[in-house]
């Protein structure tokens, strides 16, 4: 495979084709080895400056950039949404101006609202990366799934996929449906009808709303975190409820393949989406994940970096 | 710009729903009144060929943002949108600061108008005080102090027997009631249509049901009330098909589509451009040609813009946050030309009555029409002139307009309002 890089942004997998899709994961592979290495830095972000602008709180992805920045030899900017402007009225489109003119080179943002980073791609010089808009996607963290899935079994053509969870809310569901329909998988979303919308069908996603349906044959299983507020919004009962009819535990578990995947992308809730006995066993690559998000996004700054 | 108050508009074809007039005739202008063109000594003669000649088209939703919001919009800059659109008359929306709960903001918003405005500025009360909803706005005032109709435009009363005693309220002075259809408990954070591309992009939707619930509970107070209430800017085919059986029973609903929901869907939104975002928001395929049937079969008897401007700071943000609202008067007619006259959906005739009779019926004005003794207001249309709308030429303050850059077929090249051209030139 010969193709270039040429986008200064990642805002959805969606703009993404296969090719740069593989391109991103095969980078990814190099900069694993380089995580595995006694000296876990390369220069090739040397002399850039990275601006982590996280509007919307997160703990992990945060931490999992600003490594990945590290370990690039960049210079890096934190800021979040409360200690910003945005608190003093100034517009998001203000605050990255003024994150412009102090020559950063990537903003790397996490924003509640989805289209954030495509409306600011629009109006700056300064490469984006989308690190969770809303409800709409999170490519690094569906590359990093895909990243994970591919290592195991080679090659996403034909696999069975299937994700579980709160999809009508899940960034995390949306990036991994556009990547792994691309890559030639077979997706299946489950959940409570109120979570888990009809729509995706038409676009080539199995939808049920039946934990075995959706489990039987499925190579891998990603569960998505189930938030708490949403019961009180009506989507469902209670996360007792919720956990009896989509839980994994370890009956559940055998209607798998017998070589299928356990994956989440944390934070877990124990014995809600899945039995702590799951979470820590054999299947499981729920911690690998976390790994190999770290070298996923060293790939995406090292490509959109080399366009700016 | 008038040499003689005494002309002759000559050679056009003169379309005319009121008259069931469709045909080149001379139409006669003598002191701000139509007349009979034989009446008139040594007139100016104003050679209109290949050009149609209309009744004043009437936009019966209008957002003129004064007083209280200037910065988006001002009477003077939204009525000479309107002129500049073809229009020779607006209903203003009562959602102003403050808002049209009293007849001392109707006065002053006359008062300016008479100033300012470059066509008919017709007002519109609220239906609640401060548009809360809760207690019924000073109707009877409102009334004396000369408005038209009745609205909460933008909010809708939720509280369904407040709203039956409003209807009949308003029914014994005569207003007829315009209402925004929209259960707030459904339409919830909602910024765009609920359905496929609402659920991809993963925004929160607004389902077609938080407007068809409370179409059909204004056909049940319509009906058991027997008085009239208008469904504001349409946008789902379940509304469309409740109002055609509604209407077949003789209950007194009407309602208008605007030109976006006629020519735009939610697809529109996968780019998040905020241009595209307005309440009621995009809806799909299937409503769109919904709401092309009710024009075609006569359900819907209005086309109105619901021109709703907002400042470039206040639109240029990220889609969650960003206002609804496009602004439309200089679109209207050039939109519903290219998608409803020259795709064949529509006679020119038909589409004429949905911006003269429509209205005029609706609000129970002596207007929308070229018989002599009327007002002279009147608007002149090129049909086949083509454009690539641009605007940065727009007379409205604001340009949040899905519309800019697109080609259009047909359009109005002069505006006349008692008499006088507000825009275009005589010489057409």
């Amino acid at each position: 495979m010969n193709i270039t890089w040429t986008r200064k942004d990642l805002l959805e997998i969606y703009d993404l084709t296969a090719a740069e899709i593989e391109l991103i994961l095969d980078t990814a592979e190099e900069f694993k080895k380089v995580c595995q290495r006694n000296v876990k830095k390369v220069p090739a972000l040397r002399g850039k400056t990275v601006v982590n602008f996280f509007v919307e709180p997160s703990t992990r992805t945060r931490i999992s950039f600003e490594l990945a920045e590290q370990r690039l030899s960049a210079d890096i900017i934190n800021m979040a949404g409360s200690s910003s402007s945005l608190t003093k009225g100034e517009t998001l489109l203000d605050t990255i101006k003024n994150i412009e003119a102090l020559q950063a080179d990537i903003i790397v943002m996490r924003h509640s609202a989805p289209g954030a980073h495509e409306f600011i791609a629009r109006h700056t010089k300064c490469g984006v990366v989308n690190a969770g808009d809303g409800a709409h996607g999170h490519p690094t963290q569906g590359l990093l799934d895909i990243f994970t899935i591919r290592e195991k079994f080679g090659s996403l053509k034909g696999l069975n996929v299937s994700i579980i969870g709160d999809i009508l809310h899940s960034r995390v569901a949306r990036s991994n449906m556009w990547g792994l329909l691309k890559l030639g998988a077979n997706v299946t979303f489950a959940g409570p009808a109120t979570l888990c919308p009809r729509e995706f069908e038409e676009v080539g996603v199995r939808v049920c709303h039946n934990l075995r349906e959706a489990l039987v044959g499925a190579d891998v299983v990603n569960l998505l975190r189930i938030q708490h507020e949403r019961q009180h919004c009506g989507f469902f009962p209670s996360t007792t409820e919720y956990n009896q009819f989509f839980g994994l535990n370890n009956d559940s578990l055998k209607w798998l393949k017998p070589h299928a995947l356990v994956m989440h992308p944390g934070p877990i809730n124990r014995d809600v989406e899945l039995s702590s006995d799951i979470a820590d066993g054999e299947r499981s690559v729920i911690l690998e994940q976390v790994s190999n998000g770290m070298a996923v996004r060293m790939a995406v700054l090292f490509l959109t970096a080399g366009v700016l | 710009m008038n040499t003689k108050s005494h002309y002759i508009l000559s050679g056009a074809r003169v379309v005319d729903p009121s008259q069931g007039i469709d045909r080149i005739m001379d139409i006669g202008v003598a002191n701000g009144i139509i007349v009979d063109p034989a009446e008139i000594t040594n007139p100016e003669i104003i050679d209109l060929a290949g050009k149609v000649v209309a009744p004043g088209f009437i936009d019966v939703h209008v957002h003129l943002r004064q007083p209280g919001n200037t910065g988006a919009e001002t009477i003077a800059t939204g009525t000479r949108a309107a002129a500049a659109g073809g229009f020779t008359g607006v209903v203003a929306m009562p959602n102003t600061h403050p808002c049209c709960d009293s007849a001392g903001t109707i006065e002053l918003i006359k008062r300016d108008s008479q100033r300012h405005a470059r066509v008919r500025v017709y007002t519109c009360g609220c239906l609640s005080k401060n548009m809360e909803g809760k207690e019924m706005a000073p109707i009877g005032s409102l009334k004396n102090a000369g408005v038209v109709a009745l609205s909460d435009d933008g909010r809708c009363i939720q509280d369904h027997n407040l709203m039956r005693h409003v209807v009949a309220y308003a029914k014994s002075f005569g207003l007829p009631i315009m209402d925004h259809c929209e259960d707030e408990s459904l339409k919830g954070d909602g910024v765009m249509h609920e359905g496929k591309w609402s659920v991809l992009l993963g925004m929160q939707g607004i389902p077609g049901a938080a407007e068809e619930i409370i179409v059909q509970r204004n056909i049940i107070l319509a009906n058991t009330i027997d008085w009239k209430i208008h469904i504001q800017h349409i946008s789902t085919r379940e509304s469309v098909d409740m109002i055609r059986r509604a209407r077949a029973r003789g209950i007194q609903v009407t309602a208008e589509a605007t030109p976006h929901h006629i020519s735009l869907t939610d697809e529109c939104i996968k780019r998040f451009d905020t241009n595209y975002k307005m309440n009621p928001p995009l809806r799909t395929e299937d409503d769109r040609q919904g709401v092309i049937e009710g024009l075609r079969d006569g359900t819907i008897t209005i086309i109105a813009t619901d021109h709703a401007p907002h400042t470039y700071t206040q639109k240029e943000t990220e889609f969650d946050i960003a206002p609804f609202g496009i602004i439309g008067l200089e679109t209207a007619i050039p939109v519903c030309l290219t998608e409803l006259y020259h795709t064949g959906i529509l006679t020119l005739s038909e589409l004429v009555a949905k911006f003269t009779t429509g209205p005029a019926e609706l609000l129970g004005l002596e207007v929308g029409t070229l018989k002599n003794g009327a007002h002279a207001d009147i608007t002149i249309i090129d049909p086949d002139l083509e454009f690539v709308y641009d605007v940065s030429q727009s007379y409205s303050k604001s340009r949040n307009t899905p519309f800019n850059g697109m080609k259009f077929k047909g359009r109005a090249i002069g505006t006349v309002v008692n008499g006088n051209f507000v825009f275009g030139e005589k010489k057409a």
